[in-house]
């Protein structure tokens, strides 16, 4: 079996040529091939994916089929869902049934989109490797050895490994951007605001976006046009028409203006994935744009601004596991402290208890101007610096990662090296911006990602660039050693 | 900035988070590194600049003053497992 | 040594919103346990706030009546806290930037003098749930119903001197947030209740005292009593040599005394930040102006007008003007008893309020409508019937019989205001009482009175008494 874009799929579904559930069976039987050794699926729902695959065959045949229609696809296990668990790969979640879809579930849902199952992610989105997850690690279809990133990795390796052909993820801090790039898959991460993030199970507030994981950037236009919009249960959904993103894709870059900040090619960046990056910027040359030089002077302050401000959120948004309403609850306490403490000692894991304590510090009497303040004060700064580059620029290009996927357990003990391998994403998220990492080359034999920004709504560009680049190159068809297809180096 | 076992014991009481004492020198260790990381921002001249507490320049939307949700209480206790008489049991609550 | 007393409130009054600050959950009062709290209100993963575009409308009403100003960027916080009644562990508030800024309330005194108390700030936020102690065995459990009601924090200056002006002050705004209709004011229910912040100092120092928080002030009564017995026990701490702790206390109502409350041990370090799952409130000067010409005229105002304008003693202007619905019918009785201001008055805080109190209904229920009492009382200004009787044809159109006119005429109430037919009953009344009559003419003025008391006695109090004592002297 060749892995499948949902455009492809979207056609035969259509044309009649597979059926829904054919394809379901297909996906389901790959999962079963391949996940024990990959883990990207927390949860497989094969019964109700079948039974949606046979509900979307009718309306095939009764030709009112969306171009979501039949489609299998996978959520990452932080979107709430009430047909399979929600565990945002934590004890604290095990087993817990939503009693509502998020609304990027409900508006995939509706567009015809089967869910097959939910996948691996960092421990409520806190990681950059899937390594914090309660249900394991998940392995880098390309080197089992190696972690496919994070928090969104589940979705990138599924992806990857042909198991399903696009999945969900969210973007805090490049937990959508960094697995694409590690995994060799396009991850596309919408301006803050573009998608509803009600029902997404929340990490930091004010960084989280939800977005998707697929073989293609035209896939991420197709799922996007469903899943984008307005969302009254949202306050900070933007108020806004979703453009027809398919529309746009193939708009010439011709006098486009794209710029490439210095302080992506710093000395943390590989020298060999400097070399594909570089090579790709040059394509969209080619194809007629100009590029140009920009700084972003503050890009160094981004991991630890991200570090006071999302720590400090988490802590606050994950109270509400309390062990009282939903959720892991220690029993054998009579005292509400212990209860408490214990509850939470137990529920969550080590990075993010490591995360709660560090916003619980930086938000304590005392230390909120010296952190929380101040790194607000440092987000506008480098929010400030992208604006500057965007009144010149069209689109930003650079690095998604400073090196390509890194060994499982390199970084677990060291919580500062995992967070700098961010240091290309974050400013991204601070600022509110859309982004897509796309497959830009080999480097050692794994995939590097180039990196596209645009401004605040400015998916359109960032799709259409992506995309164009996407139609000149075949990093992109690369399909890794361990995946349906079963051989490395062919094309999909 | 180093963080003390007294700072880890206090942050972790606020965030109702039990750290045991064989646990303790490790968070001492991470978190300590982590503020580290964190610390450089005092070295930043932010001066007249405006704190951002959120990327999007929108302001809030205001609902419709409607009653638009139904008793579901049966469905949202099935995710508790302690219940009696529709209330949701804790231990003891001190005034 | 001589102390003096210095009190902050905070009130918090519940908003009257049908639905719930952040959540489209009812907010009706009494209803089964947990049955009105809905995912928002319970804080499940993945839901997110949005505001009630009502409960913003009535703080600024609040504001506006109070004469502060209104933000025009205001700013959601996070207060974070573990407590079982507040599901997300954090309590939606405003910290930095709240909604209403500055104003007065104007207290009257007992001397007859009043106070301008200022008010620091009113901020939006959402209220917590309820922990319920019986039967539980040891346990407590958790009623989430009340999670997520808007309420109106409106914080004063540490303005106030004893706890009867303490007292006046939350009345004072009690009335106030009845008449701008923004709040049902049922402290039973909790709809109204306050927090007092407590010092003491020695007179003439310009420094406060360490102050204690006294939580759980849901009547009244209780506040005088537990700010009075909280000023007794910092006297007594002080002058004992100890210092008063800077902490937070609950009023036990029935010891009367108040004690340290054991779960704000260590609450003090709420990590305030602003939500970042809401945006900044803003509103132009057009929102804020349509408000303030949609203002209700103001207590104080209505009883200015009522002591210029009907010639009311301020007294009773002040006791029409306590709420809304009673001044309202008292304006409405007046409409159709002009001039008849103070007999107007009279009935509505006399007969009308003991009857209202008497049956605890609401005026606005009263089956004594503004129409039904002015029909009655249009008839002893015409002289149809006595004071006395109107007491009894109110009772019998309170108990529904019908209009003031029908009630006289089936039970025959009517006053005997034709002279020929008193005469003759006079006359009956002095042929019976040959003594009285001769000791009245034996110059034993005084048994007048027992001889006119007699004929009204003869008339079943339907002659006019004044009439009565005139012809009664002629004949004698």
């Amino acid at each position: 079996m060749q892995r499948s874009t949902i455009a492809e799929l979207s056609r035969q579904l259509r044309g009649g040529s597979v059926t829904s559930r054919a394809l379901v069976e297909r996906y389901l039987a790959a999962i079963e091939a391949l996940d024990g050794s990959i883990n990207a699926f927390i949860t497989v729902c094969g019964e109700q994916a079948l039974a949606a695959a046979d509900a979307a065959d009718e309306l095939l045949q009764s030709g009112q089929a969306g171009p979501l229609t039949g489609v299998p696809l996978a959520h990452k296990d932080i979107f709430c869902t009430t047909d399979a668990p929600t565990t945002c790969g934590s004890r604290m979640l095990e087993g817990y049934v939503s009693p509502f879809d998020a609304t990027a579930v409900e508006r995939l849902r509706a567009a015809g989109a089967v869910l097959v199952g939910k996948t691996n992610m960092d421990e409520f989105a806190m990681g950059s490797s899937t390594e914090t997850s309660y249900f394991g690690p998940t392995g880098n279809p390309w080197d089992l050895n190696r972690s496919p990133g994070g928090s969104s990795g589940g979705s990138a390796a599924a992806v990857a490994a042909g198991m399903i052909p696009a999945g969900t993820g969210t973007d805090t801090g490049g937990s959508i951007r960094q697995p694409a790039a590690l995994a060799g898959v396009t991850g596309f991460k919408p301006t803050y605001g573009r998608v509803s993030r009600y029902g997404m199970v929340a990490f930091a507030s004010s960084l989280d976006q939800a977005g998707t994981l697929t073989l293609t950037a035209e896939d991420a236009a197709i799922l996007m046009e469903a899943m984008a919009g307005f969302d009254p249960r949202d306050s900070t959904c933007a108020d806004l028409p979703v453009p027809a993103y398919t529309d746009a894709l193939n708009t010439s870059l011709a006098g486009k203006r794209i710029g490439v900040p210095k302080e992506f090619f710093d000395a943390g960046l590989d020298s060999d994935n400097e070399q594909c990056v570089r090579e790709a910027i040059a394509v969209f040359e080619e194809q007629g744009a100009t590029v140009v030089e920009v700084s972003l002077p503050n890009l160094h302050l981004s991991v630890p601004a991200y570090y006071i401000v999302a720590p400090a959120e988490c802590s606050s948004n994950l109270s509400r596991f309390d062990g009282v309403r939903f959720g892991h609850r220690h029993e054998e306490v009579t005292d509400l402290e212990s209860f408490y403490k214990l509850t939470r000692k137990e529920g969550f894991g080590p990075e993010v208890k490591r995360r709660i304590i560090t916003g619980a510090y930086v938000l304590s009497a005392g230390y909120y101007d010296a952190y929380y303040l101040k790194a607000q004060q440092v987000r506008q700064l480098i929010s400030e610096d992208f604006k500057r580059c965007f009144a010149e620029v069209d689109l930003l290009a650079g690095p998604t990662t400073p090196t390509p996927a890194f060994l499982l357990g390199e970084k677990m003990d060291d919580p500062v090296q995992m967070y700098l391998n961010d240091i290309y994403t974050i400013g991204v998220n601070l600022a509110g911006l859309p982004g897509i990492s796309v497959p830009c080359g080999l480097v050692r034999g794994l995939p590097v990602g180039l990196q596209l920004i645009g401004p605040q709504f400015g998916e359109s560009a960032v799709l259409n660039c992506a995309h164009i680049y996407q139609q000149q190159t075949q990093w992109h068809d690369l399909v890794p050693a361990i995946s349906a297809s079963g051989s490395d180096g062919d094309s999909r | 900035m180093a963080l003390s076992k007294k700072d880890i014991q206090q942050i972790a009481h606020l965030a109702r988070i039990e750290v045991s004492d064989d646990e303790i020198a490790d968070y001492v260790d991470k978190l300590s590194q982590i503020i580290g990381l964190v610390d450089q921002l005092q070295q930043v001249n932010t001066t007249d600049v405006v704190p951002m507490a959120h990327p999007s320049d929108m302001y809030q939307r205001l609902r419709d003053d409607e009653v638009s949700e139904v008793n579901q209480r049966e469905l949202f206790q099935r995710n508790a497992s302690a219940v009696t008489d529709g209330l949701y049991r804790v231990p003891k609550v001190l005034d | 040594m001589s102390w003096e007393t210095v009190i902050g409130l905070e009130i918090h009054a519940q908003l009257a919103t049908r639905s719930k600050i952040f959540s489209g959950a009812s907010t009706a009062y009494g209803a089964e346990p947990n049955t009105q709290a809905c995912a928002v209100d319970l804080g499940y993963p993945g839901v997110l706030p949005v505001l009630n575009a009502e409960a913003v409308r009535l703080a600024v009403r609040f504001g506006l009546a109070i004469g502060a100003s209104i933000s025009e960027r205001s700013v959601f916080a996070r207060k974070n806290y573990f407590y079982p009644d507040l599901p997300k562990g954090y309590q939606i508030s405003q910290y930095e930037l709240p909604i209403v800024v500055g104003g007065s309330i104007r207290i009257g005194l007992d001397d007859g003098g009043e106070k301008h108390v200022a008010v620091t700030r009113a901020h939006l936020e959402e209220d917590a749930g309820k922990s319920v102690h019986e039967n539980f065995d040891g346990e407590s459990g958790i009623d989430l119903n009340r999670a997520g009601t808007p309420l109106l924090e409106i914080v004063s200056e540490p303005e106030l001197s004893s706890a009867v002006e303490a007292v006046a002050y939350m009345r004072t705004v009690h009335q106030l947030v009845r008449y701008l209709g923004i709040c049902d004011g049922n402290m039973q229910e909790g709809s109204f209740r306050c927090d007092a912040n407590v010092s003491i100092r020695q007179v003439g120092d310009e420094q406060l005292g360490t102050r204690t928080e006294l939580k759980n002030l849901n009547s009244f009564r209780f506040i005088e009593r537990a700010i009075n017995y909280e000023i007794e026990r910092q006297i007594d701490v002080i002058e004992d040599g100890g210092e008063v702790v800077q902490e937070t206390r609950l009023y036990d109502s029935d010891r009367h005394e108040t004690r340290p409350m054991r779960s704000k041990e260590d609450a003090n370090d709420y990590r305030y930040f602003p939500d970042p799952d809401l945006l900044p409130v803003v509103l132009d000067s057009n929102y804020i102006e349509t408000q303030r010409a949609a203002l209700p005229e103001l207590p104080e105002a209505r009883q200015q007008r009522f002591v210029q304008s009907f010639g009311l003693s301020r007294k009773d202007a002040a006791v029409l003007t306590g709420s809304r619905e009673t001044a309202d019918y008292y304006e409405g009785l007046v409409e159709y008893l002009k001039g008849e201001h103070k007999l107007a008055a009279n009935w509505v805080n006399g007969e009308l309020a003991a009857a209202l109190n008497r049956d605890s209904t609401g005026i606005s229920e009263a089956r004594v409508t503004p129409k039904l009492l002015a029909g009655l009382l249009q008839r002893i200004v015409d002289g149809t019937i006595s004071g006395k009787i109107a007491k009894e044809v109110f009772e019998a159109i309170w108990q529904g019989e019908g209009e003031a006119d029908d009630i006289i005429e089936s039970r025959g109430l009517r006053q005997i205001s034709d002279s020929g037919e008193l005469e003759t009953i006079i006359d009956q009344v002095l042929a019976n009482n040959p003594s009285q009559v001769e000791q009245y003419r034996g110059g034993a003025h005084k048994v007048l009175g027992f001889l006119v008391g007699q004929v009204m006695k003869a008339t079943g109090g339907k002659a006019n008494p004044g009439q009565v004592n005139e012809l009664l002297r002629t004949k004698l």
